[in-house]
């Protein structure tokens, strides 16, 4: 497994403030990675780190497994959450001087803005200033922005607020594409049902301290209660200590659904033995939790 | 590039090219019209006298800009006349006591011009006085001959123990502008700066530029390419008020204004004779001023204050969240510019006194004070213009440092109004 940016035990304090305590995190190459948690958790803090906006008090950043460095960030486009241009300059000048600012010539600059411009179908806005663009209009651009330069990492920090629902889904198919191109991608949210969608690993920060992080799937795994939802023909009685139900629904004359929490220690194929001998099972599927299940579990969990 | 940026959208702006050209031209109007209106011709106007003490008949002459036309009939028939064939008005000069002339009034349709009503004054006086000179015996040459002006020329020793002629004149008006020019300068591009940082703070770009470059070099880059503009703005001001003036001299006809000269001269001969001597000096001094020496001092406390004080306005910027807040920081930067424009007049009563000498080597106050006391120093460069230089750039080192420090915070907090306890803070913080 490559990583194209690794954390080591990063500690930031802003004054008597620990905003990070010891935060190790490891992103996939080619991966989108959901870095979680809720507001002040110390998200936005651990990427100016790897951004190099601010230093780390101890710790250290790598980015393709050596020490991050300025010519490492010209290779990571980011997206700040506080979304901000020049008011006053035309779209298309803007647009070049951030892409120039990230090191790129001027001829590749503005082909890339050609084939984003066609792509987003927005040609007529070169020479607009960014006063006049729409909020969701100015999204777009900064969007862009944080591409322009093919970046190898990309860092979205809430990248969906803004936008309505169609814009937004255009800027997720953007990104898978773009995932699909060969970049790696860091997605900072606390909206789950993006991450569920969109990531493949994720991690979990609150109160300065990374409390979980793995792939997406393994995590839900780890979390699971073995609850299962079936669909089944009869009722459903006499079922041994191992297995009992949570809840049971009619869906229509005698198909029922049922929610079963079974110990642990039942395999799949025996608990559907001890179903099929009772009722008759139109559906099973195991119910795995969701990221957002996943996330109120743990982080009020220590809240309390 | 972001030089080329901060450079390039300043100076495409209107505003500035209004501003390039139209101070000097602005400028220019003011010295120009005033000299083109004195010595345009103007109609002349005819007045109708009435002369009741019969004294000044033939002795009161027109010049081409007044006319007299002496009349016998009563004044309000004279009026009538003037009135209705527009002539300019009417002079009423009843049977006056030559020794104390009262009760002469000039009748006009409109206001008389100020002009006109001095010309006929001085006309009137001269004649009266011409009158009594006789009478005493006096003959005018001699009166004039008596007349005496004196002019004293300056000149000082310099260490080769050569004598050089200096004109303190000249001196004061090339130090008072070079100081007010430095001042002015600074403030506007040091305020511009100040406003370039708030506006990337408030729009929140300033989190996307320096996740691609450095804090120092976007905080640099500002400074260096405002200051540019300024650079730009002051070249265009003085190309184009030396242009303006060149043609100006040439349309304005040369011999007209020598005509004035003279005309004055037939009036003030004694006078003359010092003003000639004081335009000669004038002359000599402003051939021997070293102008190379000015503009090359000018230019570079105009940059090196610019980038002192531009730093400190750029770390103002980053602290604060508007600019309402920045007010209470802009103070202590702006108050020694401003003192340094004040104790302007008391380094004019002694160039090199000590207060002069030790104002014009402090950071804060040595570009305005420095300018203004060059002029009186640039025959010889002394020990401490190059202190002044030196204390200068160290200083701007200084402050850039600590500027960066403070923007590096301040760029990226919000909210907080900060403290001058804080931002000392800042100043020490290791990240």
């Amino acid at each position: 497994m490559e990583h194209i940016l690794q954390t080591a035990s990063i500690t930031k304090n802003f004054g008597d403030f620990r905003a990070l305590d010891d935060v190790s995190i490891s992103i996939e190459k080619g991966k989108i990675f959901g870095l979680l948690g809720p507001n002040g958790a110390g998200k936005t803090t651990l990427i100016r780190i790897i951004t190099k906006i601010y230093a780390a008090d101890s710790g250290k950043v790598f980015f393709n497994g050596k020490e991050l460095t300025e010519d490492h960030v010209l290779k990571i486009g980011y997206l700040p959450e506080e979304r901000g241009l020049y008011k006053k300059m035309k779209v298309g000048e803007q647009l070049i001087y951030l892409g120039r600012i990230k090191g790129m010539p001027l001829d590749h600059v503005k082909e890339r803005l050609k084939y984003w411009f066609q792509k987003f179908d927005i040609m007529d806005w070169w020479n607009k200033k960014i006063d006049e663009l729409s909020k969701g209009m100015q999204q777009k651009i900064q969007f862009i922005a944080s591409v322009i330069h093919q970046p190898s990492l990309i860092i979205l920090d809430e990248p969906f607020t803004g936008f309505d629902p169609i814009n937004a889904n255009i800027i997720k198919k953007e990104i898978l594409q773009l995932k699909e191109d060969g970049a790696t991608i860091i997605f900072s949210t606390h909206r789950m049902e993006s991450v569920e969608e969109l990531c493949d690993n994720i991690a979990l920060i609150n109160k300065s301290k990374k409390i979980l992080d793995g792939a997406k799937q393994q995590i839900k795994e780890d979390h699971k209660e073995n609850i299962f939802e079936i669909e089944h023909r009869g009722d459903l009685n006499g079922l041994n200590g191992f297995v009992h139900v949570l809840n049971t629904k009619t869906i229509h004359d005698d198909l029922y659904q049922t929610t079963l929490q079974s110990a642990t220690q039942i395999s799949h194929n025996d608990l559907l033995r001890l179903l099929i001998d009772k009722v008759e099972i139109m559906s099973f599927a195991e119910k795995l939790p969701s990221i957002n299940d996943i996330f109120i579990s743990r982080v009020g969990g220590i809240r309390e | 590039m972001i030089i080329k940026r901060e450079y390039i959208t300043r100076v495409r702006k209107k505003s500035f090219l209004i501003m390039s050209l139209l101070t000097p031209l602005l400028l220019a109007l003011i010295m120009i019209v005033p000299l083109w209106l004195a010595t345009r011709d103007a109609p002349a106007r005819e007045i109708l006298v009435s002369d009741k003490s019969g004294f000044f008949e033939g002795k009161l002459v027109g010049d081409g800009t007044v006319e007299y036309d002496f009349y016998d009939q009563p004044i309000e028939i004279l009026k009538e006349i003037a009135f209705s064939t527009g002539k300019y008005g009417v002079l009423d000069i009843p049977d006056v006591d030559i020794d104390d002339p009262k009760g002469i009034t000039l009748i006009t349709e409109h206001s008389a011009s100020i002009e006109v009503k001095m010309k006929i004054e001085d006309q009137l006086k001269r004649i009266l006085e011409d009158h009594k000179l006789e009478i005493s015996g006096i003959d005018r040459e001699k009166l004039d001959n008596i007349k005496t002006s004196v002019y004293i020329g300056t000149s000082v020793i310099n260490d080769k123990g050569q004598v050089q002629s200096t004109h303190t004149e000249v001196a004061y008006i090339i130090g008072y502008l070079g100081s007010f020019l430095i001042y002015i300068l600074i403030f506007a591009y040091g305020v511009q700066t100040m406003r370039g940082v708030i506006e990337e703070k408030t729009s929140r770009i300033v989190e996307v530029i320096i996740s691609s470059v450095k804090p120092y070099q976007l905080m640099a880059g500002k400074i260096i390419g405002i200051g540019a503009v300024g650079l730009t703005q002051f070249l265009i001001w003085a190309f184009l008020t030396f242009s303006i003036y060149s043609i100006a001299g040439l349309l304005l006809d040369f011999d007209q204004m020598q005509q004035m000269n003279q005309g004055g001269a037939m009036q003030n001969t004694a006078m003359n004779a010092a003003d000639t001597e004081m335009i000669k000096s004038v002359m000599e001094k402003i051939d021997s001023i070293n102008f190379g020496l000015i503009i090359g001092v000018f230019l570079f406390y105009f940059i090196a204050a610019y980038l002192f004080y531009g730093s400190l306005f750029a770390a103002i910027g980053s602290a604060v969240d508007t600019e309402t807040d920045a007010q209470q920081f802009q103070l202590p930067v702006t108050l020694p510019l401003i003192f340094s424009i004040v104790v302007l007049a008391a380094i004019l009563r002694d160039p090199n006194s000590s207060l002069a000498i030790w104002l014009s080597i402090i950071p804060f106050t040595s570009p305005a004070v420095m300018m203004m006391r060059l002029p009186f120093i640039a025959n010889e460069i002394s020990w401490d213009l190059y202190l002044s230089m030196g204390v200068l750039v160290l200083s701007i080192i200084v402050t850039t440092w600590v500027a960066a420090k403070i923007y590096r915070i301040g760029i990226l907090s919000y909210g907080t109004k900060p403290s001058y306890k804080l931002l000392f803070k800042w100043i020490f913080a290791k990240n």
